[in-house]
């Protein structure tokens, strides 16, 4: 027996305690701070500190010409970069008052489609494994394998991809895209399908999922929240249907809605956007208009350096008629095909390299499209154009003022506003809820920081 | 009554050059009267998102009366329409009314629009640094703040 406590003694004393979680922690993907003020189990505030990522992509944007600024724009959302880079282009289009080939907005919607299926199944899959379905994770990390195969053998990188240009794409599809991508298509509907079999009505993956991280649907609306959070909240907004840029105005597809806003619904609305996305896909490579081949190079082409030799030493009787076939290396994947897929407008595109390197008037082309001081230039003006990122509304506004670099390029990051409701979700839930619920965020700290 | 209509019968002092492009409203709004005019659009015209809220420095532009401009971003979902209302603010006097309280969304992008230019917003509950940290100093996204300028919190400064 101990002492017996004193009377005076406060038994019922209680402080509430912060916990730090992050900026490194192996629970968070992505650096972050949330400073959490707990009682007990119970979370009842949350601090969220951004800005660990920062590298000031806005500022970087308006050092260099508009294409300069298109590999910045991979770095946004690192896991779906081909949507940040249609979204920016689109944007400097509006500016620059241009429209693309059919074919080219085509393509555009299979790879944003794509990168779609590729965020949403990294989000699923990363955050089943921290509630510890690792088997989940791996199904879908092999899945987004197919994808990124599929994108790589179109943009020639995984990740860093740079392939729209202002005015249109840096390459037309290889010849076997659309087999290999059904196929793909194909297995990943059994992956998902595995998936649903394994968690749906998996006991430990509902009860942490279910009414957990709850948002209602006002406070998603007033804190700016698009995507698929808002949409689990039960509300049907979607930029491809309201601003459809693109074709996405020819295609057929749903928007799945949630109901309660709880990060279940969160999971049921991704997993259904991919079947959806996957039928985009599927009638976008039916409708594509087939591409022309505008020119046949049979029978009368040379080397570039064979030319370049040659015109050293005067020999250039006859040079302007034949086609030259640039090193593979300069040419990309498909010169001849360059005009399916770019801008015919010799402001803005960039001609093909045959001509850069084959003849006088390629070669000032791309000249005065590269240069300081020439280059792309828009009217002075600014322009916004929406497009439906994995996290939600995706959009560059873009102000020009008449010279060839961007004045201002601004981009809203849809998890920027899902970060700043994070309070509204968590708090009054448990611990452990922080990780499902920051897990169906799919915060993103390269879009988010810049 | 269409939205444009709307807003320079009721405000037609402080909303004024309303245009149309490509589908979207843009138009200026006064500094001073951007809080009222932000809670009607809200309130009364069904302007429920505020999408984006960013900054622009037009230091050097000749047609540009004041430094700043902020653009408020808003979409209205009944309508499916989209407005974007500029504020202009000048160096001197860089300083807005928070619209924190009629959206919440605003809480942070105000935070990053005083982080990346400088300019206060009275009213709002906790205007700090967001993406730079506090012992930043400047704003980094100013025209006159230089792209080279190094300010790192550990090592060599220069």
């Amino acid at each position: 027996m101990g002492k017996p406590l004193p009377a005076d003694y406060n038994t019922t004393e209680t402080r509430s305690m912060l916990l730090n979680i992050g900026p490194s922690h192996p629970a968070m993907h992505g650096v972050i701070r949330i400073i959490a003020e707990l009682d007990g189990e119970t979370v009842t505030n949350i601090d969220t500190e951004i800005g660990y990522l920062h590298r000031a992509f806005e500022k970087s944007c308006e050092q260099g010409q508009y294409n300069v600024a298109l590999p910045y724009s991979d770095r946004l959302n690192y896991v779906s970069p081909l949507i940040s880079n249609v979204g920016y282009c689109l944007s400097v289009e509006r500016l620059l008052g241009i429209d693309t080939t059919d074919r080219c907005k085509y393509i555009r919607v299979i790879m944003c489609e794509i990168s779609r299926i590729t965020d949403h199944l990294t989000c699923v899959g990363a955050s089943s494994m921290e509630l510890g379905a690792f088997t989940v994770f791996l199904y879908m990390i092999k899945a987004r394998e197919w994808f990124w195969e599929l994108v790589e053998s179109v943009t020639g990188a995984r990740l860093t991809i740079s392939y729209a240009r202002v005015g249109g794409l840096k390459a037309d599809l290889p010849a076997d895209f659309a087999e290999k991508t059904l196929h793909a298509i194909a297995e990943t509907r059994k992956v998902l399908k595995e998936v649903e079999g394994l968690l749906n009505s998996n006991r430990i993956f509902y009860d942490r999922m279910k009414d957990t991280g709850v948002i209602s649907k006002e406070d998603a609306l007033s804190y700016g929240i698009t995507g698929p959070f808002l949409r689990s909240t039960g509300v049907d907004l979607d930029v491809r249907r309201y601003a459809p840029s693109l074709v996405y105005d020819r295609l057929n597809f749903d928007i799945p809605v949630g109901e309660h806003g709880d990060n279940l619904d969160r999971y049921y609305v991704r997993m259904e956007e991919m079947q959806q996305s996957m039928r985009i896909i599927e009638q976008a490579l039916r409708d594509i208009p087939a591409g022309e081949v505008t020119v046949d190079l049979a029978g009368q082409s040379v080397k570039a350096y064979q030319m370049v030799d040659d015109a050293k030493m005067g020999l250039t009787r006859g040079m302007k008629q034949v086609a030259v076939v640039a090193d593979p290396t300069l040419e990309g994947s498909s010169g001849a095909q360059h005009a399916n897929v770019y801008s015919a407008n010799k402001l803005v595109a960039l001609p093909k390299k045959e001509d850069t390197y084959g003849n006088i008037e390629g070669l000032m082309n791309h000249f005065k499209l590269v240069m300081h001081g020439h280059g792309i230039r828009p009217v002075k003006g600014e322009a916004y154009v929406p497009v439906e990122g994995a996290n939600g509304e995706l959009g560059f506004f873009v102000v020009s003022d008449g010279t060839d670099k961007p004045y201002r390029v601004r981009v809203r990051p849809p998890c920027f506003a899902i970060m700043s409701a994070l309070h509204k979700c968590l708090v009054g839930d448990q611990v452990a809820d922080i990780i499902p619920t920051f897990g169906s965020v799919n915060m993103i700290a390269g879009e988010l920081d810049r | 009554m269409s939205i444009s209509a709307t807003l320079s019968t009721k405000f037609s002092q402080e909303v004024t050059d309303l245009k149309e492009a490509n589908g979207q409203l843009w138009g200026y709004v006064d500094k001073r009267a951007v809080k009222k005019v932000c809670a009607y659009l809200k309130n009364d015209c069904g302007f429920n998102i505020l999408m984006d809220l960013t900054c622009v420095d037009y230091l050097h532009w000749e047609e540009k009366a004041d430094r700043f401009e902020i653009v408020y971003n808003l979409y209205s979902m009944k309508a499916n329409e989209r407005i974007f209302l500029r504020a202009r603010v000048s160096e001197d006097d860089a300083v807005i009314d928070s619209v924190d309280s009629v959206w919440p969304a605003a809480n942070w992008l105000e935070r990053e629009v005083w982080d990346m230019f400088g300019i206060r917003f009275t009213g709002h509950p906790g205007l700090k640094r967001i993406l730079m940290y506090e012992e930043f100093q400047g704003h980094a996204l100013r025209k006159d703040y230089n792209y080279s300028k190094r300010q790192p919190l550990i090592g060599p400064k220069n």
